[in-house]
C-alpha cells in the first residue's frame, strides 16, 4: 500500500533542517468507542518528556462513558510551555468528525494526519499524510486493535522521537501480557518504517532535548502530592468529575500512611467527617466540583464558626446544575468568596499552574492549621487533568506548619478555646491529648465556647474570627503571593487568576515582543486579597485587564467591590481555556483604542 | 499563653491511660458547668443522666469522649456534659463522628441527635453508618415532634398526629426507627426510655462497649408539644424472656408487630469494624517523602 502526502496548494519547501519548528501542537481526535484516542497522546507525550522535552497537555472528553467524540492535546517544546498553544500543528483524525470539528482550528502549513478509508479530508490548504491504517493493521499485522499503536510509530518517524523511547512504554504497559507486547512493538516498528516511504513536507521536528529529568504530572497529582506532604492523613469525597482521581489517589496512598481516606455518601458526609477527622487532630481534606461545593457550603460555615482548619478543593466545571461536567470555568468564585449564611471568614487560594497545585497546598493546609479556617483551593477542569513538565521540587522550602496548641504544662486554669486574641488566633486543645474540654460549637459562644447569643458577645467573637483573615494578610499580602511580570511602566496591566496564568503570561511575552508595554500580575491568594501589591499595580498602569473563564466577569466584580477599579472584562465560556493569541488580540484591541 | 510547638504531621497521639485504681469518676464528673435549657419534665433530661451514668460506669476520661450533636433540642446536650463534644449542623452528627472517629479510633464516640436530626434531614447517612459498622454510638433521642421549632411534625409523628405544620393530622407513615437500624444492618440495635435511665445507662453502656456501631432509640417525651409519658409508662415492657439477641429475623419481626413498646438490646452481633478493617491493609504506617513519592511521575 503506498502512502499518500498531498502537498498543500501553497508549496511549502520539503522538510529542511535549519527550519525546524520544535515548538508545536499536536491534537489526536476521535470517537471514544474506536479507543486509543487518549493513549496515542499519552504515549507520545511521556516518551518525549522523558527525553527531557517540555510538554502541556488538555483533553476534553465526552460526558458518556462509551461513544462520544475525545481529544487530547499536546504542545511539545525543548524549552518551558506555559500553556496549550494557539490553534493546531498537526492534527490527527481517527474519524471524519475529528476532521470536522478541528480543521478550523488548523494553523497555516498545518499537518493531517488520518485514515484515508475512514477520512474525507478535502482541504488542499495543509500537508496530508493519509494511509489505511486499520486496513494495515488488520491485514498487514492482522491486529486492528494496534491501529493506534501504528499511528504512534508513524508520528515517532515523522516528528523525530527515538522509536526505542517508545518501546520501552509499550512494555511496561503490557508486562503482564507477553502477546501483547510482541503485536504492539511491531505495529510500533510497523508504523515508525512506515515514514520512511513518506516525502517529509512540514518543518515540525523535534530536534534535540537536554535529558533532564523533570516530573509530567497533572494538577490533581500534584495536589495529591501537595496534601501528603503537608501531612493530610485523612481524606474523604464522593466521586465527582472533575475532582475523582485525587480521591482514588487518596484511596491508594492514604493506608500506607496510617491514613483513612473515605469515599462518604454525599458531599455533606464528605466535608463533616473531614471536620470530625480534624476536630482530632488529623489534617484532612475533602476534594469536589461546583454540585458537590454546593452541597458543602453550610459545613463549611460549621468549620469557620468552631474554627476547626479544613482544606477543601473545588475543581471547578461548568455550570450552573450539571452544567457541563468536563468542561472547565473558573465560575465558583463568587461562591468560594461569599458563598453561606452569616459572616464568616474563609481563605480562597487558586493555584495558576500544576506546579502551584503541589506548593499552594502545602500553603493551603498550612494557612487552615494556623489560622484555623476553612481554606478552598480553587482549581479547574483544565487544571485538574492537563498534564505539565515541571521541575523537581525541593521539598526544604516547603515548610509544614501545624495547629496552635495549648501547652504540655497547661493544667486547664482558665483555658479558653475561643480566647479572643490579638491575632484571632487561640490554642486548640485536642480531643484525647489536652485534659481540658471543650465543645466545639455551631451556636455563638463565649470564649470558653458556651452558648451565648448576646449582641456583645456575637460582635466580639464575630471580629475575632475575622481578624485572623487580617492576620492573614499580613502574611499574603507579598510578591510571593501574587507576582508581577512584564514591563516596568505598563500601559495595560492585566489581572488573572487561577489556570489561565500560562496563556496570559505567553500573550504578555508577545505583546512585549511588538513593543507593547504590558504587565501582569497574577494573585494566587483571592481572600483575603493582596491588597497593597494589586493597588501598587493598578496603581502603576493605564488600564486594566481582568481576563476569566466566566461569563459574569466574578473576579473583575470582586475587584471592583474590594479595590473600586473598573476593569476591561474578557471573558469567555464553553469549555476551553483561553489561548494566548486571544489574550493578545484583547491586548492589541485596548491598544488600538488608547 | 505559650504554645506547643507544631508537629510536622498530625497523625493521632496516643493518650496515656490513667491506671485503673487511679480512677473513680461519678457520674457528675461527667456534667459540665452549662445548665441545661430544657423546658422541665423534657425526657433528654433523663438521656442526659443516663449518659454521665453509663460514662462513670466505663470509667473513661471526659478528655476522651467527644459526643457530636446535631441541630435540636436534644443536640445541645453536649454543652451539658464536661466530655469533649461538637454541637454541629442539622443532620450532620453522624459523618462528623465517623471522621473523627477514623481518625481518632482511640477516642469513645457519641452521635447524639433528634429524630429530625436522623430520621429526618441526616437519615441518609444511617444506612451508611450501619453498614460500614464505625465504633460509635447513636442515641436517637425521638421525641416524635420537632421541639426547637415549636411542635412541627416529625418523621416518627403517628400517622394522624395533629401540630402547626400538619393541622389535618400527618398523612405519612410514622417511620419506625428500630426496624430501619435492624434493615440497615446495624450490628447493635437498642431501644431505651428516658423516664428509666437506669436501664438507659446500662443500655448505653452496652452500647459504648459493643465493638462497631450502636444504635439506641430512645423515647424522650417533649412536655411541650408532644406530651407521650402516659402513653409510654402504660406501653413499655422488657424484651421477651430468654430473648436471644443474636436472631436478626426475629428482631425484625418483633420490631414489625410489637404492640408494647419493648425496652433492652435487639439485636447484636460481631462484625469487622471499619476503622480497623481499614488500617489492615498496610499494618505499619510509613512516613511520607515527597521526592521519592514523584519518582512515579518522572
Amino acid at each position: 500500500m503506498t502512502p499518500t502526502a498531498r502537498r498543500p496548494t501553497k508549496q511549502p519547501k520539503s522538510f529542511q533542517e535549519n527550519q525546524i519548528r520544535n515548538d508545536f501542537v499536536i491534537r489526536i481526535g476521535g470517537d471514544t468507542a474506536i479507543g486509543g484516542v487518549i493513549s496515542t497522546g499519552e504515549n507520545f507525550t511521556a516518551a518525549a518528556a522523558r527525553l527531557g522535552f517540555h510538554v502541556f497537555t488538555f483533553r476534553s472528553y465526552p460526558s458518556e462513558i462509551k461513544g462520544g467524540h475525545a481529544w487530547f492535546q499536546v504542545r511539545i517544546a525543548n524549552r518551558p510551555v506555559l500553556s496549550l498553544g494557539d490553534g493546531i500543528d498537526v492534527l490527527i483524525a481517527f474519524d471524519q468528525e475529528a476532521y470536522e470539528n478541528h480543521r478550523k482550528n488548523l494553523n497555516e502549513g498545518a499537518v493531517l494526519i488520518y485514515d484515508s478509508d475512514l477520512v474525507h479530508a478535502e482541504d488542499g490548504s495543509f500537508i496530508h499524510y493519509a494511509a489505511p491504517f486499520q486496513r494495515i493493521a488488520r491485514q498487514e499485522l492482522d491486529f486492528v486493535r494496534g491501529t493506534n499503536v501504528l499511528v504512534l510509530g508513524l508520528m515517532a518517524g515523522l516528528f523525530g522521537l527515538p522509536v526505542n523511547s517508545l518501546e520501552e512504554l509499550v512494555r511496561r504497559r503490557y508486562k503482564r501480557r507477553a502477546e501483547l507486547v510482541e503485536k504492539n512493538l511491531q505495529a510500533l516498528a510497523y508504523g515508525y518504517e512506515y515514514t520512511k516511504q513518506i516525502r517529509k513536507e512540514d518543518q515540525y521536528y523535534l530536534g534535540t532535548s537536554d535529558h533532564i529529568q523533570r516530573l509530567v504530572m497533572s494538577g490533581n497529582d500534584a495536589i495529591t502530592a501537595g496534601a501528603l506532604h503537608a501531612g493530610c492523613r485523612f481524606f474523604a469525597g464522593y466521586p465527582i468529575t472533575p475532582a475523582s482521581d485525587i480521591l482514588e489517589s487518596m484511596a491508594r496512598e492514604l493506608p500506607k500512611l496510617g491514613g483513612i481516606c473515605l469515599q462518604s455518601e454525599d458531599e455533606m458526609a464528605a466535608l463533616g467527617s473531614c471536620i470530625g477527622a480534624s476536630y482530632g487532630g488529623v489534617k484532612a481534606m475533602t476534594a469536589t466540583s461546583g454540585p458537590g461545593f454546593s452541597l458543602m457550603t453550610e459545613l463549611m460555615g460549621l468549620s469557620s464558626m468552631t474554627e476547626i482548619p479544613v482544606v477543601l478543593v473545588d475543581a471547578q466545571r461548568s455550570g450552573p446544575s450539571t452544567g457541563l461536567p468536563t468542561k472547565l470555568e473558573q465560575s465558583d468564585l463568587f461562591h468560594a468568596l461569599y458563598g453561606g449564611h452569616g459572616d464568616f471568614p474563609r481563605i480562597v487560594i487558586a493555584p495558576a499552574s500544576v506546579e502551584d497545585c503541589l506548593s499552594r497546598t502545602v500553603h493551603a493546609f498550612n494557612l487552615a492549621e494556623k489560622y484555623q479556617m476553612p481554606v478552598i483551593l480553587l482549581s479547574d477542569q483544565s487544571l485538574s487533568h492537563r498534564t505539565q513538565t515541571i521541575e523537581m521540587p525541593e521539598p526544604q522550602h516547603m515548610k509544614v506548619v501545624g495547629r496552635l496548641q495549648p501547652s504540655d504544662g497547661h493544667d486547664g486554669e482558665g483555658y479558653a478555646r475561643y480566647a479572643l486574641t490579638d491575632t484571632g488566633v487561640s490554642p486548640a486543645g485536642i480531643p484525647g491529648v489536652f485534659l481540658h474540654p471543650y465543645v466545639a460549637p455551631g451556636l455563638e459562644h463565649d470564649e470558653h465556647g458556651h452558648p451565648n447569643l448576646s449582641a456583645e458577645v456575637h460582635e466580639a467573637m464575630t471580629e475575632k474570627r475575622f481578624r485572623k483573615l487580617a492576620s492573614v494578610a499580613k502574611e499574603t499580602d507579598t510578591p510571593e503571593w501574587a507576582p508581577r511580570y512584564g514591563h516596568p511602566r505598563a500601559e495595560i496591566g492585566i489581572i488573572g487568576w487561577g489556570a489561565t496564568e500560562g496563556s496570559i503570561r505567553e500573550a504578555v511575552e508577545r505583546a512585549l515582543e511588538r513593543g507593547y508595554k504590558v504587565a501582569a500580575i497574577h494573585p494566587r491568594i483571592l481572600n483575603p486579597l493582596p491588597e497593597t501589591q494589586l493597588r501598587q499595580f493598578i496603581a502603576s498602569v493605564r488600564r486594566v485587564l481582568v481576563p476569566e473563564v466566566n461569563y459574569q466577569g466574578q473576579f473583575a466584580h470582586h475587584l471592583a467591590a474590594q479595590l473600586g477599579v473598573q476593569p476591561i472584562r474578557l471573558n469567555k465560556i464553553g469549555g476551553v481555556p483561553f489561548t494566548p493569541g486571544e489574550i493578545l488580540q484583547k491586548i492589541e484591541e485596548v491598544m488600538s483604542h488608547a | 499563653m505559650p504554645s506547643r510547638p507544631a508537629t510536622a504531621t498530625s497523625a493521632p497521639v496516643r493518650t496515656q491511660v490513667a491506671p485503673k485504681e487511679e480512677l473513680s469518676l461519678t457520674a457528675k464528673d461527667f456534667r459540665g458547668e452549662v445548665k441545661p435549657v430544657w423546658c422541665p419534665g423534657c425526657g433528654d433530661f433523663g438521656v442526659l443522666s443516663a449518659t454521665a451514668k453509663a460514662l462513670a460506669a466505663l470509667q473513661v476520661m471526659p478528655h476522651q469522649v467527644v459526643i457530636v450533636s446535631g441541630i435540636g433540642c436534644s443536640s445541645r446536650l453536649p454543652y451539658f456534659m464536661s466530655t469533649y463534644g461538637v454541637h454541629g449542623v442539622h443532620g450532620r452528627a453522624i459523618p462528623i463522628a465517623t471522621g473523627l472517629k477514623m481518625a481518632r479510633p482511640d477516642l469513645t464516640v457519641f452521635a447524639m441527635g433528634g429524630d429530625g436530626d436522623l430520621m429526618s434531614i441526616g437519615a441518609g447517612h444511617l444506612p451508611h453508618a450501619c453498614a460500614r459498622n464505625i465504633d460509635i454510638t447513636c442515641v436517637l433521642m425521638d421525641n416524635q415532634v420537632y421541639g426547637l421549632t415549636k411542635g412541627h411534625g416529625s418523621p416518627t409523628s403517628p400517622m394522624g398526629h395533629k401540630s402547626k405544620s400538619t393541622p389535618y393530622g400527618m398523612i405519612a407513615k410514622a417511620a419506625n426507627p428500630v426496624l430501619v437500624a435492624l434493615s440497615y444492618g446495624a450490628s447493635f440495635v437498642a431501644r431505651g426510655y428516658s423516664a428509666r435511665p437506669n436501664e438507659l445507662a446500662n443500655l448505653i453502656v452496652e452500647g459504648v462497649r459493643h465493638q462497631g456501631f450502636s444504635f439506641i432509640q430512645v423515647h424522650s417525651p417533649c412536655t411541650e408539644f408532644f406530651n407521650t409519658y402516659d402513653h409510654y409508662d402504660s406501653l413499655v415492657e422488657e424484651l421477651p424472656e430468654r430473648w436471644r439477641r443474636t436472631d436478626l429475623p426475629a428482631a425484625i419481626n418483633l420490631a414489625l408487630t410489637e404492640e408494647k413498646v419493648h425496652l433492652g438490646v435487639f439485636y447484636q452481633e460481631e462484625r469487622p469494624v471499619y476503622e480497623v478493617e481499614a488500617r489492615q491493609f498496610e499494618p505499619e504506617a510509613q512516613p511520607f517523602d515527597l521526592l521519592s513519592y514523584l519518582q512515579r511521575f518522572s
